[in-house]
C-alpha cells in the first residue's frame, strides 16, 4: 500500500527553507541543498523524473531493471565496483523505483561525497547494460518479484486492484512488472529506457547534511556538469476518463484470512495555493486512521470488533492522478460483505454529521508533532525536496504545508467524504485459497546425523 | 531495489557514537538503570523502558502470555480505557511505541517537549507502565487480534520457515518459543496471568530507562525517579537455563504453495557478552553481513542470479542466539541454491576472510560509524541496548578501536571455533515438501 506518500504530505518541516539552496546546472541539472549540522554525515539522492508510468506495454518493469543494471557498470566502474567503492568510504547505498520516479542514494560523511558524485555522474552516462550481466539480474528481478508481489497476498490483491480500477492511466501496471513482461525483456529494452531519461536535465540532485551550499555546487559542477543534456521525449497526460460506476473483483490468492481494499478515484495535488481538496483529504485520512483512536480503530477494531485490521489514507501526491484507500481484515466469524459496509458506513457517517473540533484538532495536533520529529532524519528531509522536485511543486510547500492542513475545516472534511462515492469506487476482495494447494503431502521431518 | 537486508539491521544495532555523544548513567533509588543524552537541537524527547520480559521466559504451555501482556498495557490503565489513552496521546502529538523480542519487552515515547505537551504525555505514559487493568474483555479481543496475526503469518514462507528454524535450534522452550504463542496457547490464559506477569516481570530493579532530548539533567533524573517508584519493586530474579546446542543438525522441509522456497540455515551462535564477539562480527560482515560486500550475496545473487537477497547475521541475544544463513528461491532452484550457501559457510570456516576482505570491511564499517548515530531515534536504541544487556558506558566510543583490533587469525580462529559447517540446521519451506 501506498502509505509513505501520505505521511510525507503531513509532516513538512517549517523552518527548514532558510537553509535550503535551490540551483539548476547549465544542462539542466537541478541540484538542491538542505543544511543540517546535527551530526558529520551527509546523504546525496539523485532523482530521476523516470518511473514505472513512463514505461509502455510490453516492457512494463524495465524502470526497475534498469534500477538494478545502473549497478552493473561502467568502463570505469566495473560490474561490483559501485557498491565496493561506496562501502569502502564507510557509505550506505541503496536505490527505489516507484510509479513517478527512480532514485539512487548514498549516505556518508559529508567529506566522503565527492565518492558519490564521481560514481554517481559516471553512471548517469557511461552504463555498459552488457547482455551477460542483463542475463543474471533479471532472474533476480523475477525472484524479487515472486517474493513482494507472488507469494504476498496483500499485494496480489492491490496489482490486480489497481489494474482494474486504472483503465488508461499507466497506475494501471506495477512497477515491478508483469512477471511475462520480465521473462521476455531484452538487454536492448533496458538501453532504450536509459538513453531515454537518463539525463542531467531530467535529474534532481538532493543533498542534505552537514554540508556548505557553495562547496556542494563546486562539486556537482565539477561532476556532473560535463554531461550532456539530452532532448526529452514528449510526455502525455494518458488522463483516465472519468469512472462510471463501481468496480469490483475477487481475487483467489493462498492464505487463511480475508481482506478488502477499496480505493476511490479523487483529486492529487497540483495547485498548492489554489487546491482545497486534496488537504481536506489528507485530514479526512487522519480522522479515519490516523492515531490509535481514530475513528476505524475505534469503531471496527475496538468498540464493535468487526474487523481486526482497519485502515484509510489519501495517496495524493504523485505526478499521476491520486486515490483514496480504505482496506480491512475481517475478525473472526465476521464476513468480508459485514467489513465492507462497516467501511462505508464510517464515511457516511462524516459525509452526514461531520467531525467534531476534538477531533479535528487531534489530527492538527499530530501534523504539527510530526513536523518537528522529521527533523531527526535528514534522509527523510531529502526525501521530501525530491519529492516536491520531481512534481514540479514548489519547495516552500515545506512551509507552507502545516498551514494549509491546519486550516481546513470540519465542513471541508466532510465534504472530502462526499466525494467518495460509489461511482468512483473499486473494490478488490481476497478470497483466501487453501495453503495445501499444492500436491499435498504430509510435511515430514528429515532427521539426519551430520558426522 | 538492489540492496535491501532487513535483517542487517539487527546487527547495527550493537555498534558505537563518534565524540558528541555523551552517555550520562545512574540508577535510581529502586535499581532502574538510566542512561540519558542531553540534546537540545530539537524540541522533542525520547524516553524507552525495557524489561527482560520476553518471549523466552514463557513456560511452554502459557506460551504468548509475555506478548500478549506487553499489548495490553495501553489498553486499559489508571481508570482510563483502551480508546480514552489513544486519544490522550494523540491530543498532544505523542507517539507511543512498543518493542517486543524473545528478551525484551518495551514501551516508549517520543513527545514534543514543550511543557503542556511534555508533561501531559509523560503522565500518561506512566500511567501504563504503573496502572495496567488488563481489562478482560479488551484482553479477548486483542487476543484475537493476535491469533488473526499468527494465521496470516501461516501464508507467508518467510515467517513459516523463521518460525521452524527457532524451534530446530532451541527446541520447544526459550527462543524456541514463537514470540506471539500459538492460538491454543494462548486461548489457556487469564486475566489473572497476564496481572501476575506484569507483577513479575515489569519490575523497578529490572528495568532499564533511556532518554535522549531536550531536556536537562535534573528534569532526567527527576523523571526517571518517577519512573522507577511507580513500578513493582524488585528484581524477577533467577535467569532462565542456557540453550543446549543440538548434536545433530536437523534438516525440516515444508509444504507451502508459494512460488518459491525460503532457505534458513544456521546454529546457535553467541550472547551479546561473548568475547569473540567482534572477530564473529567483522567476519560476518564478509560471510554475508555486508551486502554486495559479502561473499554470500556475491556468490548466490551476483555470480548465479539464484536470489534477491542472501545473507548471513548473529543475533546476538542475553543467551546465545542464532547463527542465520538465509536467502529464497524459485522452488525449483532451492536444493542448488542451498548447495551454494553451504559451500560459501564452508569455505569461510576452512580459510577465513583475506586480507582484502578484512580491509574492506573495516573500511566500510569504521568509516560508516558516524551513520550508526546520527539521530536521536537511533542513539536511543543503542542506550537501550547498552542498558539492557548491561555493556560497557564506553561501548560507543570503543567501538571503532574495537573494530580496527580484529585480525585475520582472530576471525578464523574465532569461526572454526564456533561454527562448524556440519553441523548447520536447514529449514526450507516452499513446494511440495514429498
Amino acid at each position: 500500500m501506498q502509505l509513505v506518500k501520505a505521511l510525507l504530505l503531513m509532516g513538512i518541516s517549517a523552518p527548514a527553507l532558510a537553509t535550503i539552496t535551490d540551483v539548476t546546472l547549465d544542462n539542466g541539472l537541478r541540484v538542491i541543498i538542505k543544511e543540517d549540522h546535527r551530526a558529520p554525515v551527509a546523504v546525496s539522492q539523485l532523482w530521476y523524473k523516470a518511473g514505472s508510468m513512463d514505461e509502455f506495454n510490453g516492457t512494463t518493469g524495465v524502470a526497475h531493471v534498469l534500477e538494478h543494471m545502473m549497478f552493473k557498470g561502467t568502463e570505469k566502474v566495473p560490474d561490483g565496483q559501485f557498491s565496493k567503492r561506496v562501502a569502502a568510504a564507510g557509505g550506505r547505498e541503496n536505490a527505489f523505483t516507484n510509479r513517478d520516479t527512480t532514485v539512487y542514494f548514498q549516505q556518508l560523511q559529508k567529506d566522503k561525497l565527492p565518492v558519490a558524485f564521481e560514481l554517481e555522474a559516471d553512471r548517469m552516462a557511461n552504463l555498459q547494460l552488457k547482455d551477460e550481466a542483463f542475463a543474471k539480474e533479471i532472474q533476480v528481478v523475477m525472484e524479487e518479484r515472486r517474493m513482494r508481489t507472488e507469494d504476498n497476498p496483500h499485494s496480489i490483491v492491490y496489482e490486480q486492484l489497481m489494474s482494474v480500477a486504472y483503465q488508461a492511466h499507466p497506475y494501471r501496471r506495477p512497477i515491478i512488472g508483469w512477471m511475462d513482461d520480465l521473462e521476455n525483456m531484452a538487454p536492448q529494452d533496458a538501453r532504450d529506457w536509459y538513453s531515454r531519461w537518463y539525463a542531467p536535465n531530467n535529474a534532481t540532485l538532493v543533498v542534505a547534511g552537514d554540508v556548505k551550499p557553495d562547496e556542494i555546487i563546486s562539486l556537482a559542477k565539477k561532476e556532473f556538469g560535463p554531461i550532456a543534456k539530452k532532448t526529452l521525449p514528449s510526455r502525455k497526460p494518458q488522463d483516465e476518463p472519468a469512472p462510471r460506476g463501481e468496480k469490483r473483483i475477487t481475487v483467489k490468492a493462498p492464505g487463511k484470512l480475508p481482506f478488502i481494499l477499496m480505493a476511490w478515484h479523487v483529486p492529487g495535488l497540483r495547485d498548492p495555493e489554489k487546491d482545497s481538496q486534496p488537504w481536506a483529504l489528507q485530514i479526512l485520512g487522519g480522522v479515519l486512521d490516523g492515531n490509535d483512536s481514530a475513528r476505524l480503530k475505534k469503531s471496527l477494531v475496538k468498540e464493535k470488533r468487526i474487523a481486526v485490521e482497519a485502515g484509510a489514507s489519501y495517496d495524493g501526491l504523485n505526478r499521476g492522478p491520486g486515490m483514496f484507500y480504505m482496506e480491512g481484515t475481517p475478525a473472526e466469524g465476521k464476513k468480508v460483505a459485514d467489513l465492507e459496509k462497516a467501511l462505508k458506513a464510517e464515511l457516511n457517517r462524516i459525509a452526514s454529521e461531520g467531525v467534531s473540533e476534538t477531533e479535528l484538532n487531534r489530527v492538527k495536533a499530530q501534523v504539527i508533532a510530526a513536523d518537528v520529529y522529521q527533523r531527526d532524519s535528514i534522509f527523510y528531509q531529502a526525501m521530501q525536496l525530491g519529492e516536491l522536485a520531481v512534481l514540479g511543486l514548489p519547495l516552500d510547500l515545506l512551509n507552507t504545508r502545516v498551514e494549509k492542513l491546519k486550516s481546513v475545516t470540519a465542513e471541508q472534511v466532510r465534504q472530502a467524504a462526499k466525494l467518495l462515492s460509489d461511482d468512483r469506487l473499486s473494490i478488490a476482495v481476497l478470497d483466501p485459497q487453501p495453503l495445501e494447494a499444492a500436491p499435498r503431502k504430509t510435511t515430514v521431518t528429515g532427521m539426519r546425523h551430520a558426522n | 531495489m538492489p540492496i535491501k537486508l532487513i535483517h542487517f539491521l539487527f546487527l547495527l544495532l550493537c555498534a558505537p557514537a563518534f565524540a558528541g555523544v555523551t552517555i550520562q548513567h545512574w540508577t535510581t533509588s529502586q535499581g532502574a538503570r538510566v542512561y540519558f543524552v542531553e540534546n537540545h537541537d530539537i524540541p522533542m524527547l525520547d524516553v524507552a523502558v525495557d524489561f527482560p520480559a520476553g518471549s523466552r521466559f514463557d513456560r511452554p504451555e502459557k506460551n504468548g502470555l509475555a506478548r500478549l501482556t506487553h499489548a495490553m498495557l495501553d489498553q486499559g490503565a489508571g481508570g482510563l480505557n483502551d480508546i480514552q489513552i489513544a486519544q490522550k496521546f494523540a491530543d498532544v502529538g505523542a507517539m507511543l511505541g512498543g518493542t517486543f523480542d524473545r528478551d525484551r519487552a518495551g514501551v516508549s515515547l517520543r513527545t514534543l517537549s514543550s511543557r503542556q505537551e511534555r508533561d501531559a504525555s509523560l503522565s500518561l505514559f506512566m500511567t501504563i507502565l504503573h496502572k495496567p487493568e488488563f481489562p478482560q474483555l479488551v484482553m479477548q479481543r486483542e487476543r484475537a487480534r493476535i491469533i488473526a496475526g499468527l494465521r496470516e503469518e501461516e501464508s507467508r514462507p518467510g515467517e513459516v520457515a523463521d518460525k521452524a528454524f527457532y524451534l530446530a535450534l532451541y527446541g520447544s522452550q526459550g527462543y524456541g518459543l514463537p514470540e506471539s504463542g500459538t492460538a491454543g496457547s494462548l486461548l489457556k490464559l487469564k486475566r489473572d496471568d497476564l496481572r501476575a506477569w506484569y507483577k513479575n516481570r515489569y519490575r523497578a530493579g529490572d528495568a532499564v530507562i533511556a532518554l535522549i532530548g531536550d531536556i536537562s539533567r535534573g528534569e532526567a533524573e527527576q523523571l526517571a525517579a518517577q519512573i522507577s517508584a511507580g513500578l513493582p519493586p524488585g528484581t524477577a530474579g533467577q535467569e532462565a537455563s542456557s540453550p543446549k546446542a543440538p548434536g545433530a543438525s536437523t534438516e525440516k522441509r515444508i509444504t507451502h504453495p508459494s512460488t518459491q522456497s525460503h532457505v534458513l540455515m544456521g546454529m546457535i551462535g553467541m550472547a551479546r557478552s561473548d568475547p569473540d564477539y567482534f572477530p564473529l562480527y567483522v567476519g560476518n560482515h564478509i560471510l554475508g553481513g555486508g551486502g554486495f560486500d559479502s561473499r554470500m550475496l556475491g556468490e548466490v545473487r551476483q555470480k548465479r542470479g539464484y536470489a534477491y537477497s542472501a545473507y548471513s547475521y548473529f543475533l546476538p541475544m542475553a543467551q546465545p542466539g542464532p547463527l542465520l544463513i538465509g536467502l529464497q528461491t524459485k522452488n525449483s532452484q532451492a536444493d542448488d541454491a542451498l548447495k551454494v550457501a553451504r559451500e560459501t559457510v564452508s569455505a569461510f570456516v576452512a580459510e577465513g576472510p583475506t586480507e582484502a576482505e578484512l580491509t574492506q570491511a573495516k573500511n566500510n564499517l569504521v568509516g560508516g560509524f558516524p551513520l550508526r548515530i546520527d539521530s536521536n531515534k537511533e542513539v536511543l536504541d543503542y542506550l537501550r541496548a547498552i542498558g539492557f544487556y548491561q555493556l560497557p558506558l564506553s561501548y560507543l566510543d570503543d567501538w571503532v578501536k574495537n573494530v580496527e583490533a580484529v585480525t585475520l587469525v582472530q576471525i578464523r580462529e574465532a569461526f572454526k571455533r564456533r561454527v562448524d559447517p556440519a553441523k548447520l540446521s536447514v529449514v526450507i519451506v516452499g513446494g511440495d515438501a514429498k
